[in-house]
């Protein structure tokens, strides 16, 4: 990205004639007046422009999922344009941007389209209302003579492009309130729709973080603590600045940089820096000895989520008892494009160009490091090169380091991540422990259940806390587990929790909490089917009664995969259903073993989220969360010791490949029910669906993640 | 040293044994090659050199010597080689990060064979890693801009 002040000038500039679509508080436009017809302002979601192009300004950042075509569908469907001249741009950091239900600027919470429904559906109705109404004016009829459609207003013999009204509209107030379409009325809206990004990231004009380059930006490449909770005790910087192409080495938080005219330069200075860490506090953390501690933990209740009846007592007197142990590791997103940020600072202003899910958390922290006021902090975001959470810390990480870099090498400074340090930078998938015991009648349901779940809180220790932990209970710690329609109708139901605190920081990774529960959950389910010898399908079913979306997308699932029927010679399928994010999916993986190994041969997936706005996304969006899912299903563990990560890159990270690809058959539910996400859903029941799948393959049950045979 | 970039020869001033990559992204300009991994596991980074992908990110410049580079800014940059008309219609995409890699790798196959089978898909597509996983969608573009090449569309 060659960027220049007067780059982004002027690309604001070249389409500022026209109509310009905020949000504005209908009240207080009155009060004031009409609008005046300037250059955007701040809070613009719309432009349309005298050439008939129609930008929308997109509040939530294009990550892979598709949300610059999905919001743009919702602004295109009221406003009745050509979809053809329908493009998207990243809105800057304004608080007009915030996310409708967090506060903040941020994606995540698979919240972007159901949180967005009504306010750009309404940005395409008022626009379209001021067109109408600016047609109206100038053919003197009344606007319901007026009709749009595909960019052009009509009535009766007159017709007008709406980039030839849009001045006209600028003009006026924008309407109160705005009659939406019904769905009857969809156009576009549940119509397969295809990218609007596609153009660009087939060329390689696409513009990610790591593409920024302007005149006098160096890139610097930073050392930082081998192990967690070391610290940095002294640094020689002499044999790095020896290296031809290094400007700086400065000092960085807990790091060192090195600042170089480029990449190449700044990793090699890097690699010639001479540093001394501490050694981590009582030797650093270690995988086994952790996992033991978990365990240990695990054999005594923690913090109540959920306490009914006597689960002691219950379990105590049921004639059958079942326990099972289970275990999850820590694991790193690893999006394809490595971590960074380009920060130029500029007496009391900082720009900021980065891959970020949280623009406002961003801009706070620029503001306080450089000591500035957020409103100087401007923040461009470029696409992202997959996010999956790395790029939503409450802390403002690889954002916060490279404002230190910039401040301290007074030089404007894009950081660059290599993947050994995404994989052994931090802010991972917590690693968990379940203990989970469960009294089952005579029929084999589940009538008692004592749930203990061990592992650190993503929320403590952040400015997320608050809203994240009340009494002891990181609800992201257990989401799954309270809800699930399993145990709803047990008679005595405790879940408790133990958070314990390490130095290695921890985050959400697609679909959060679920990445465990739902294969815990999904696997005793199993067991229990298993020891009342029922078909697993059945005996869901038979505890789904009170959950109709839960039973017909496992209906849907099964029978698309051919459940009952007798699988290839070798082979054998399994089940999950879980809801998260507001949406359901359910999921047969057929799997068989080759010299031990397991392979995932298909997965048909069955999905209720509600409407679906862009079907073609919603079936990519959970074919991609089979992939990343099976990923940590087969493959994903970091593991530590001294508190250092011994895996380094995809070679000892591996991450699925195309020879591995199942084929992914996606089968959406019609639902009128409340619009649900779908970037993460699909994520968490492709675990427990192999592992059943395995079960039912060698009645081995594999109760830890990533799953092996013995 | 002269280096022939997309049918263009331009002379490049870098150390010898600075990976193609880093030449073409921070000396170049031409970003759309990208870095994921920095020891060819990945992908991201493949280019053409003489027609054969290779990564660049462990490619010593010094190594290219008259060979002519192909980035995908040389593929059409207007989307309009079969492989990208492909991706389009398959609508393959997402984050996009890794799809210049994916490009890059599914043109050099298809210039050596043009209807490929799954097996071969698998073969020549293993070495390019996606994390938002579109391999099922790269496929289907696969075997999409075979009909494409062959039906001379």
């Amino acid at each position: 990205m060659k960027v220049s002040r007067r780059g982004f000038l002027q690309g604001t500039a070249a389409t500022a004639a026209g109509l310009v679509i905020g949000f504005y508080v209908p009240q207080k436009a009155r009060a004031a007046g009409p609008p005046k017809p300037v250059a955007p302002p701040p809070n613009a979601f719309l432009r349309i422009g005298t050439d008939d192009s129609v930008t929308v300004m997109i509040a939530h950042s294009e990550m892979g999922q598709g949300i610059w075509t999905g919001l743009a569908m919702l602004i295109a469907e009221e406003l009745d344009c050509d979809w053809s001249k329908v493009r998207s741009e990243h809105a800057p950091a304004a608080p007009a941007y915030a996310h409708t239900g967090f506060g903040m600027q941020m994606t995540g919470g698979s919240t972007s389209t159901h949180s967005e429904f009504e306010r750009y559906r309404t940005v395409g109705a008022q626009a379209k209302d001021m067109l109408v109404r600016a047609a109206a004016a100038k053919w003197k009829v009344a606007p319901g003579a007026c009709r749009a459609e595909k960019g052009v207003i009509t009535s009766g013999k007159n017709s007008a492009k709406f980039g030839e009204l849009a001045s006209a509209a600028m003009t006026l107030v924008p309407p109160a309130k705005v009659k939406l379409k019904d769905p009857k009325e969809w156009k576009i809206i549940g119509k397969p729709t295809r990218r609007i990004d596609t153009p660009e990231k087939i060329t390689g004009k696409a513009q990610f973080g790591i593409d920024v380059s302007f005149p006098g930006l160096h890139t610097a490449v930073v050392a930082r603590p081998p192990a967690f909770g070391a610290k940095l005790v002294k640094f020689d910087p002499a044999a790095a600045l020896k290296v031809p192409g290094v400007v700086q080495v400065v000092p960085a938080g807990n790091g060192v940089a090195v600042v170089a005219k480029h990449f190449w330069a700044a990793k090699l200075g890097r690699d010639a820096l001479v540093v001394e860490w501490s050694k981590p506090e009582g030797g650093g953390l270690d995988s086994a000895k952790q996992l033991a501690d978990f365990r240990e933990m695990a054999q005594k209740p923690g913090a109540i989520a959920v306490d009914k009846g006597k689960v002691e007592a219950a379990l105590g007197a049921a004639k059958t008892k079942f326990t099972a142990v289970f275990d999850v590791p820590y694991l790193a997103h690893a999006p394809m494009e490595p971590l960074g940020a380009t920060v130029k600072i500029d007496g009391d202003a900082v720009e900021i160009w980065t891959g970020t899910q949280m623009q406002t958390g961003e801009q706070m922290a620029a503001a306080m490091i450089a000591g500035t006021k957020p409103e100087k902090v401007t923040i461009h975001t470029p696409f992202l090169g997959g996010g999956f959470g790395r790029r939503a810390t409450p802390t403002s990480d690889f954002v916060s380091e490279a404002v230190l870099i910039a401040k301290a090498a007074k030089l404007p400074v894009k950081t660059v991540w290599t993947r050994e340090d995404d994989i052994r930078g931090g802010y991972y998938r917590p690693s968990y422990v379940h203990r989970v015991q469960v009294g089952v009648d005579a029929n084999g349901f589940p009538t008692a259940w004592d749930h203990v779940i061990v592992g650190q809180s993503i929320g403590a220790g952040t400015p997320f806390e608050a809203f994240l932990v009340h009494k002891g209970i990181d609800h992201t710690s257990i989401e799954g587990v309270p809800e699930s329609p399993y145990i709803q109708k047990a008679t005595d139901v405790r879940v408790s929790l133990h958070s314990p605190r390490t130095p290695v920081p921890v985050l959400w990774w697609r679909s959060v909490g679920n990445t465990h529960t739902a294969f815990v959950m999904e696997s005793i389910i199993d067991d229990l089917a298993a020891g009342a010898n029922k078909d697993p399908l059945e005996y869901r079913l038979a505890l789904l009664k009170g959950a109709p979306r839960h039973a017909a997308a496992l209906k849907l699932a099964a029978e698309k995969a051919g459940w009952g029927t007798k699988p290839a010679n070798g082979r054998a399928r399994g089940l999950a259903v879980h809801e998260s994010f507001g949406s359901i999916v359910a999921e047969v993986a057929e799997v068989s073993l080759d010299k031990g190994k397991i392979r995932v041969h298909a997965v048909t997936c069955a999905v209720d989220c509600g409407t679906a706005v862009n079907p073609l996304a919603v079936e990519a969006q959970v074919q991609g969360s089979v992939v990343y899912g099976l990923t940590a299903a087969l493959y994903g563990k970091l593991t530590l010791q001294g508190g250092a990560v011994q895996e380094s890159n995809f070679h000892d990270y591996p991450v699925l490949r195309m020879y591995e690809m199942p084929k992914v058959a996606v089968h959406i539910v019609p639902s009128n029910a409340k619009m649900g996400g779908i970037g993460e859903p699909a994520t968490a029941p492709i675990a427990p669906a192999v592992a059943n799948a395995v079960f039912a393959l060698t009645k081995r049950r594999l109760r830890t993640l990533p799953l092996q045979l013995p | 040293m002269k280096l022939d970039i997309n049918g263009q020869v331009r002379e490049v001033d870098a150390p010898p044994e600075m990976p193609l990559l880093w030449v073409l992204r921070d000396i170049v300009g031409l970003t759309g090659t990208k870095f994921g991994c920095g020891m060819a596991q990945c992908g991201a980074c493949t280019v053409h050199l003489d027609g054969k992908p290779v990564r660049a990110c462990v490619t010593p410049v010094s190594s290219v010597g008259a060979r002519k580079v192909t980035t995908i800014e040389g593929v059409s940059s207007d989307g309009s080689h079969p492989v990208q008309r492909a991706w389009a219609e398959a609508d393959v995409v997402q984050c996009g990060y890794c799809q210049s890699g994916q490009i890059m790798t599914a043109v050099a196959l298809l210039n050596k064979n043009a209807q490929p089978s799954d097996e071969d898909i698998d073969a020549a597509m293993s070495g390019n890693i996606c994390r938002c996983g579109t391999y099922q969608r790269v496929r289907e573009a696969i075997h999409l801009a075979s009909r494409l090449t062959r039906g001379g569309k």
